[in-house]
């Protein structure tokens, strides 16, 4: 068990390195000079000059990528070009938000999507399945920014149920989390429903019905928990698609989330901000799915002997 | 030349047998022949501004209304069809040039070059793939085209390792060990032989990438980083409705149901698909 965690977490250093590369290449392979694009065609050469020496760009690629992956190392970002503020600041202050966000969708997502997929395949081919399936398939093909607006149109503006936007109470987050939820909702539920299919079928639900155990303790106890495999790696993946789907849901529902700050940044030209978030979102989208490889060695013994 | 006969019968028998799957392929057709006689559909011009007639809700003469700039609404979503449907084509095209020659070289040849593409493709699927998109477009700046090519890059990863695996499965093949018996150069054995058998799984892929294609376009035009004015795409479109929210929620709600159906068709069709080509895929793709 020991072994397979460690080589595991070895073999995610490379994959980080190639993030943290591939984000240090994008900024630079903007065509023409990014200094002036940041700083803006109308603004003085002293400005142009200040941002170039402040982002090293004055200096050859190697050297830039050594100070940026040393920096780095030391948990320095940068500096927006805009507020001149360290990235880390900004970031610092914009990542709650956003992990309040991803959790409470997820929450959601787990909690329905189970839910709806036991109950799918437990009555495979009723009505109540048909129906479930129906409303994952709506959850996965409804465009987020979509579902969020017209949410927003019916329990905000006319209903007056909840705000229109912004974060502070638990009814600012009912709708966001609902919008950005519904896409894994979808995908849990018809991986829970394939899944448990497939384990209802085997030999050792038959003999545990055979020996009369009943319907609930061999759907709960012995189905669910050998049906969950592959929905733990789907839960995983769902989360950085949450991750990034806030970036739109945050926009709709004006969240000081890490995706609206990216968006602004994008608008601003602040290229040290959007940088760095792109980085902190993949960097947590790639540590959740080490802790899921991880989570899926303590849930299937077979795993960690491959 | 036969097998794709029989990816042809069997997808079409697949299809038969699956009604939602039917349902998906009336959408899709639908959207295709919307697309192709937009000129003929569409009441009025998509790019006509009429500011007196501005955020008027649907009537008898603007079925769905007019926009912020009094542009009939319904026109400018009959010629949004091209453009999503350029972007399914365009990004789907661009994952493939590169995903499935990228996969079968990695599959049938292993080795070192194996395991970089390995270490490659998790890199890239660090990367949730919108996001990936988001930084592409800084990187080339917001237009439409640019969106597609970055969606096209983004969903690169999954065919690669889609064909990848596939390859891998019938390197050692016996119909392949005889073509190269017989004295067949490696390029012939992967398009006669490898190519025509990973087909299935591409196709299923493709059909629901045309749809996540979609979706992020949609997306990235709504974040202002894909399609610009006065082009009718309806991501941008249901964007700038945003602001007349609270007086003319048919701005935007129109085009989201557009994207909303579109999508459904190609994943409704593309589920059909993968139950009849390949149902190992369930789950997968």
């Amino acid at each position: 068990m020991f072994s397979y965690v460690v080589r595991r977490l070895l073999l995610a250093i490379p994959v980080l390195l190639g993030v943290v590369t591939l984000v240090f290449l994008a900024l630079r392979l903007i065509p023409g000079d990014p200094a002036l694009i940041m700083a803006g065609e109308a603004a003085p050469q002293e400005v142009v000059a200040r941002i170039r020496t402040q982002l090293g760009l004055d200096r050859p690629l190697a050297v830039q990528y050594g100070i940026y992956i040393w920096n780095l190392v030391r948990g320095d970002l940068g500096e927006s070009v805009r507020t001149r503020r360290p990235v880390t600041q900004e970031l610092g202050f914009r990542l709650p938000a956003t992990l309040e966000l991803a959790s409470a969708s997820m929450a959601i997502a787990v909690v329905l999507g189970l839910t709806a997929g036991i109950i799918s395949a437990t009555r495979q081919y009723s009505i109540l399945d048909y129906a479930t399936m129906v409303g994952a398939l709506v959850g996965i093909s409804i465009p987020v920014f979509w579902f969020g607006l017209m949410a927003m149109w019916i329990f905000s503006v006319r209903l007056g149920w909840f705000p229109v936007g912004g974060r502070g109470t638990l009814r600012h987050l009912v709708l966001p989390a609902i919008t950005l939820g519904a896409m894994a909702t979808g995908m849990i539920a018809r991986m829970t429903r394939s899944s448990m299919l497939e384990v209802l079928r085997q030999d050792y639900i038959r003999t545990g019905k055979a020996k009369g155990l009943t319907e609930r303790s061999v759907n709960l106890r012995h189905a669910l928990r050998n049906a969950l495999i592959p929905v733990v790696t789907v839960v995983g993946l769902q989360f950085g698609g949450l991750l990034a789907g806030s970036v739109l849901t945050e926009t709709v529902f004006t969240w000081p989330g890490v995706g609206r700050l990216m968006v602004d940044s994008i608008t601003n030209r602040d290229y040290p901000v959007v940088q760095g978030a792109v980085l902190v979102i993949a960097l947590v989208f790639t540590a959740v799915n080490l802790l899921v490889d991880l989570a899926y060695s303590f849930v299937d013994p077979r795993i960690r002997y491959d | 030349m036969a097998r794709s006969r029989h990816l042809l019968w069997d997808a079409a028998r697949g299809l038969v047998r699956h009604r939602s799957a039917l349902v998906g392929l009336a959408v899709v057709t639908a959207l295709l022949l919307v697309a192709l006689f937009a000129p003929l559909l569409a009441p009025h011009d998509p790019l006509l501004p009429r500011m007196r007639e501005r955020l008027t809700p649907p009537s008898s003469k603007h079925w769905l209304g007019q926009d912020e700039l009094g542009r009939d609404i319904l026109s400018r979503i009959i010629y949004g069809a091209r453009i999503s449907l350029t972007i399914g084509i365009v990004s789907v095209g661009v994952g493939m040039a590169v995903g499935v020659p990228w996969g079968l070289a990695s599959g049938f040849y292993g080795g070192k070059f194996d395991i970089l593409t390995q270490r490659s493709i998790d890199i890239l699927l660090s990367f949730p793939s919108i996001l990936l998109a988001i930084l592409i477009v800084t990187v080339l700046g917001p237009s439409l085209w640019n969106a597609m090519v970055a969606i096209g890059i983004a969903s690169i990863p999954a065919y690669t390792r889609v064909v990848r695996g596939s390859t891998l499965a019938i390197r050692d093949a016996e119909y392949v060990q005889a073509a190269r018996a017989m004295g067949a150069a490696d390029a012939r054995i992967l398009v006669r032989h490898v190519l025509p058998n990973v087909l299935g799984p591409v196709v299923v892929l493709s059909t629901l990438y045309t749809a996540s294609a979609i979706l992020t376009a949609a997306g990235l035009g709504f974040l202002g980083l894909g399609a610009q004015a006065p082009t009718p795409e309806w991501g941008a479109m249901l964007s700038r409705g945003r602001e007349y929210l609270r007086v003319a929620p048919h701005v935007s709600a129109f085009p989201g149901l557009a994207i909303f159906v579109s999508v459904l068709g190609f994943n409704l069709l593309g589920d059909g698909l993968r139950d009849a080509l390949d149902p190992r895929l369930r789950g997968k793709v």
